[in-house]
């Protein structure tokens, strides 16, 4: 399954809840709000460590984050490389 | 038309946004074009269906009428997360219909099975 997680998650628990379902095989795109958690020095780096990590790099461009190091083994995509994952994945589940 | 198994995702607490109202609405259309219906609730879903709501006193349309329609149409599962109900201090018995009650890695499988996953 491919998860897509858009809000902060300094703020929403929606990664957290993502996180307590995940199944192995998964992959985690995180979007708009929800790329400040991909931070390497970022209270969420260790629990991101060693998953199928993506962040779409407009939305960390956007927020001036493309500057800073992500989680280890964090692959950044634009568009299309987002609509690869989502073709790639049987599902995608939005933790709206 | 191919049978989908449709889970529907919901994870919001009533009445604060339109989302759980709008997705009740969706899931009933679902199961009227004869799909594989199946409804999860975890996280703040859990509070959807709380019973004894009356929330016709801050202006909202009550749930429970909408619930209960759910067996009418034939939807496949209703599954409740058991962790989401115990972090927020209730049981099945606060619970104003008769769902699944599934662990959190059961509810990740549920999620996995689907050939399509919608949530609000």
């Amino acid at each position: 399954m491919l998860h897509i997680v858009s809000k902060s998650p300094y703020a929403d628990a929606s990664l957290e809840s993502c996180l307590n379902h995940w199944r192995d095989g998964d992959a985690l795109i995180l979007i708009a709000d929800a790329v400040v958690g991909a931070l390497a020095e970022g209270r969420f780096a260790a629990r991101l460590k060693g998953l199928a990590l993506h962040v779409l790099t407009p939305d960390l461009e956007a927020r001036g984050l493309s500057v800073k190091a992500l989680v280890d083994g964090a692959v950044q995509v634009d568009y299309e490389g987002f609509v690869d994952l989502c073709a790639e994945q049987p599902a995608s589940l939005s933790w709206l | 038309m191919t049978h989908k198994k449709i889970v529907f995702v919901s994870r919001k607490a009533p009445y604060g946004t339109n989302a759980a109202a709008e997705m009740i609405e969706v899931v009933l259309v679902a199961a009227a074009f004869d799909q594989q219906v199946h409804l999860a609730f975890l996280d703040d879903g859990v509070f959807q269906l709380a019973r004894a709501q009356t929330p016709e006193a801050i202006g909202h349309k009550p749930f429970a009428q909408n619930l209960t329609e759910l067996e009418e149409y034939d939807i496949d599962h209703v599954w409740v997360e058991r962790e989401s109900l115990a972090e927020r201090g209730l049981t099945e018995h606060d619970l104003m219909i008769t769902v699944s009650l599934v662990g959190r890695a059961a509810m990740a499988e549920v999620l996995a099975e689907a050939d399509m996953l919608m949530s609000l």
